[in-house]
């Protein structure tokens, strides 16, 4: 019997979505486990870092990596699982683009401390005690990982070969990718994303779609969508235009709009901008031939009928969009002052 | 000062460390259990709209995201002054009694049921949930999986997706459901109440047939006395959904009963150097460190809390299985209601009496006619301002706050996580647990070290590999230094691997 391939993964900053996901493939977790030794799993098998460092360079033959890069502690392990692996994998909309860790990029790590133990209506800190990388205590010294000030994506603090996107990614595309390996089908060049469609959330979408024209933008919870029609062009933000297929337009089909956990698509850097120009599209303008002044003002109109635009943009992209994060001048939160 | 490090365990909201620090004599001095992360939810979320958050918090945590997004839609309901309709409420409860179901499956089978099952001495790379398939056969272990695949697909069906559902809305759900997906459902629930009954039968046969558990359940290093948190029906019966929090002291005796809204005069939360997670305590009775007892603030918040906390159960087979475990642990009744039960590794039963309830709830529910009412969704016309929204999780009371502008754009957030509750009772269990076993001249075994982790598995912190994990163990190291630090024996309690 030919030898069995070596299989990992493991989360950095992550919620555990991920390992779920993998864990609902269901009866093929058994393929996995008979073409993979598992060789690390924190979720799964009971391997340790020292097991990991112990293993010769390229060990791992694939690795997927889950969650965003937050702490020192998730980028050591980005460095010694990169250099065990031979195909390392940002598995998950957290390691590939930073996902909603990364809303944290619109504000500091000094604000964040600040809201989490000195200002929370339920935190009692009489001394103002935060968490430090080393404390002294009686019996001796203790340690954690250092908090960084940005959360980064996987290929942002080593190199990565694939990315399978989604938040988590759907069980059935994790199968159709497993399956590949196992099967032993030619890998596409380094770089690809995997696990994934080409075309728009739109096309995966089974809502009916006309001509769109929008002249205001409703918050979800303002309007009670009509059954069977596409939201976007009834005025309620959905990201499938801008989106990478794949998921089967899951969060259209139950009447909410898709906010793009599958990234951009190919060759989009940008997800937020990509969006912009789509719905920029739609915007009801009046008739054709009228004043630039009245166009202008109208896309405005609409425009500022939208809450959050990076928030809501960026949702899921914000570690890897063009905005990589919010200049932190000041603290960053929006509220002016020094860090 | 020897130290034994225990790391990774693996995560708890994130990831987890021990430190377990040995005096000369070579007795326990003291133990840290350590969170080393942080992800900043309360700041980053301000400045998102308001009707968001069920979709951003539900990333707080992929195990339970179901808790997050229920607490979160709620919250929402309050913010926004908005009344759901029964059906609605009934469509809500439902969709999220198929989420206990299936989580305190997981809990029991891959990650307590272990123990149990195979015995805390046996060869480590047995005791997993792959074990338990051995050993109660591959017919059971399919009954698992497909209790969770069923259930999944519920959650997926109403919720949206399998994993981080997006259906909650202020006041509404985003989708109902047909009569004949309300067909497909009952026959679940049907198969849900089976399994719950099965599960609690294996339980006793295995556990309670076994006297050598029965002494471990009832040893002190399981014990604890603390107070006991949880959310209770206008009965006093154990609800998920929706309540007031009701916390009991160590006695029985009902120490306070509140609005989740008035949390905040009732919990506070301390602050400690050495980790990222803070410790919640009663704020009438305050922080007097790790310690339990009446004087101390310290409570707990799990499926034994909840039982404890409470009268009694709402459904009838849920109730029976109640009424025995508190009397086979030799519980009195005092004023009509047992007294709290203190042995922690009686939580794992618990649990079963919880997955019963859960099953006989959502097929109470879904038999209900109201339950395929068209009409879930309501317009919100109020001006937002302040919001709280609570449920239990399969954790510990989980609690969302938030505060708005006029336009619904957040400007302030508060959460106080499932398991944060039980940070403190877990952090003591593992220090007692490391002093009643480790002892001047203690051989480090493998059994020993997962009697230790008995201790945390218990509380089923919310580690996402600890209710999941295929094998199902937590990896535990631990290495032992002498007095100048030099590295003096490495364990590892799992054997290696062929
Ligand atoms: S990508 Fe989504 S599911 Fe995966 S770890 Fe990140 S938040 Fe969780
Ligand atoms: S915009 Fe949204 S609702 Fe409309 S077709 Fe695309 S994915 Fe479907
Ligand atoms: S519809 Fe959009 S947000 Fe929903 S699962 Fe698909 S890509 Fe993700």
């Amino acid at each position: 019997m030919a030898d069995k391939g070596k299989f990992a993964m493991y989360w950095a900053a992550s919620c555990g979505g991920c390992e779920i996901a993998v864990l609902n493939i269901g009866e093929k977790i058994l393929d996995v486990d008979a073409n993979f030794d598992i060789v690390f799993w924190p979720c799964a098998a009971d391997f340790k870092y020292k097991d990991v460092e112990g293993y010769p360079d390229g060990y791992i033959d694939l690795c997927l990596f889950n969650g965003a890069i937050r702490t020192s502690e998730n980028e050591e392990m980005a460095h010694l699982l990169r250099q065990k692996s031979k195909i390392l994998v940002a598995f998950g909309s957290c390691a590939y683009e930073g996902c909603i860790p990364a809303l944290a990029n619109l504000t500091s790590k000094e604000a964040i401390f600040r809201t989490a133990y000195l200002e929370s209506p339920s935190t009692e800190n009489p001394d103002g005690v935060l968490p430090q990388p080393v404390t002294q205590v009686p019996e001796g010294e203790l340690h954690i990982p250092e908090f960084y000030e940005t959360v980064k994506s996987l290929d942002q603090v080593v190199s990565v070969d694939y990315y399978i996107p989604g938040c988590p990614p759907e069980p059935h595309q994790i199968i159709a990718v497993l399956d590949a390996i196992i099967q032993g089908a030619e890998l596409p060049p380094p770089g690809s994303i995997i696990g994934a469609g080409t075309v728009a959330v739109c096309e995966e979408c089974p809502l009916e779609k006309h001509e769109k024209a929008i002249k205001r933008i409703y918050r979800p919870y303002e309007k009670r969508p009509e059954p069977g029609i596409c939201l976007l062009e009834q005025g309620i933000i959905c990201l499938g235009p801008a989106t990478r297929s794949g998921c089967g337009a899951r969060c259209p089909q139950v009447g909410m709009g898709c906010r793009g956990c599958y990234g951009p698509l190919d060759g989009v850097e940008d997800q937020g901008a990509k969006f912009l120009s789509a719905i920029a599209s739609v915007i009801d303008v009046g008739e054709p031939g009228g004043e630039e002044a009245d166009l202008d003002r109208e896309i405005e109109a609409v425009m500022e009928s939208l809450a959050d635009p990076a928030g809501t943009f960026y949702r899921f992209s914000m570690a890897h969009s063009l905005l990589r994060r919010a200049r932190v001048n000041g603290s960053g939160d929006g509220e002016g002052g020094t860090a | 000062m020897k130290r034994i490090t225990i790391d990774p365990i693996t995560r708890l909201e994130g990831h987890g460390k021990i430190e377990i620090f040995l005096n000369d004599e070579g007795d326990v001095a003291n133990a840290y259990f350590m969170i080393p992360e942080l992800r900043g939810f309360e700041r980053f979320c301000v400045g998102r709209p308001a009707e968001e958050m069920p979709r951003i918090t539900n990333r707080i945590c992929g195990v339970c995201p179901e808790a997050h997004h229920m607490a979160s839609t709620k919250a929402l309901d309050a913010l926004f002054h908005v009344e759901p309709s029964s059906a609605v409420k009934k469509l809500r409860e439902m969709f999220y009694s198929a989420f206990y179901v299936t989580d305190h499956t997981t809990h029991f089978y891959a990650l307590g049921g272990p123990d149990f099952v195979l015995g805390p001495d046996a060869p480590a790379a047995e005791r997993n949930i792959l074990g338990v398939i051995h050993k109660v056969g591959v017919e059971i272990g399919k009954q698992v999986i497909d209790c969770r695949q069923r259930n999944h697909h519920v959650i997926e069906m109403l919720g949206g997706r399998g994993v981080h559902p997006v259906a909650g809305m202020p006041g509404g759900w985003s989708r109902a459901i047909t009569e004949e997906e309300r067909q497909e459902i009952e026959e679940i629930a049907k198969a849900n109440v089976d399994f719950a009954l099965f599960s609690l039968k294996l339980f006793e046969d295995i556990v309670l047939g076994n006297q050598e558990y029965v002494d471990m359940i009832l040893s002190d290093a399981y014990t604890h006395r603390t107070y006991y948190m949880g959310t209770v029906d206008e009965h006093n019966h154990v609800n998920f959904y929706d309540g007031m929090i009701r916390v009991v002291d160590p006695d029985g005796k009902e120490f306070v009963k509140y609005h989740p809204k008035d949390y905040t005069q009732h919990v506070a939360e301390h602050v400690e150097p050495w980790t990222y997670l803070k410790f919640p305590y009663l704020k009438a009775v305050g922080w007097k460190g790790f310690v339990d007892g009446k004087d101390s603030g310290v409570y707990c918040a799990t499926p034994l809390s909840r039982l404890n906390a409470a009268d009694g159960m709402a459904t009838p087979r849920a109730r029976e299985a109640y009424e025995k475990m508190y009397e086979t642990l030799g519980s009195k009744k005092v004023n009509g209601r047992y007294q709290p039960v203190h042995y922690r590794l009686a939580t794992h039963w618990a649990r079963l009496i919880e997955l019963l309830y859960a099953a006989e709830r959502m097929l109470e529910l879904i038999q209900d006619p109201e339950i395929t009412d068209p009409n879930v969704r309501v317009e919100v016309t109020s001006t937002p301002d302040e919001g709280v929204g609570c449920v239990e999780a399969p954790r510990g009371t989980l609690t969302h706050h938030y505060w708005t502008d006029e336009n619904g754009i957040l400007t302030r957030v508060n959460l106080i996580v499932g398991t944060t509750n039980n940070y403190a009772p877990i952090a003591m269990s593992v220090k007692k647990a490391a002093q009643s076993l480790i002892k001047k001249g203690t051989v480090i075994t493998d059994g020993l070290l997962n009697r230790i982790e008995m201790a945390f598995r218990a509380y089923d912190p919310c580690m996402a590999c600890a209710t999941h994990s295929l094998p199902g163990q937590m990896p535990l190291e631990v290495t032992i230094y002498d007095a100048q630090g030099r590295v003096v024996e490495r364990l590892s309690q799992y054997v290696e691997r062929v």
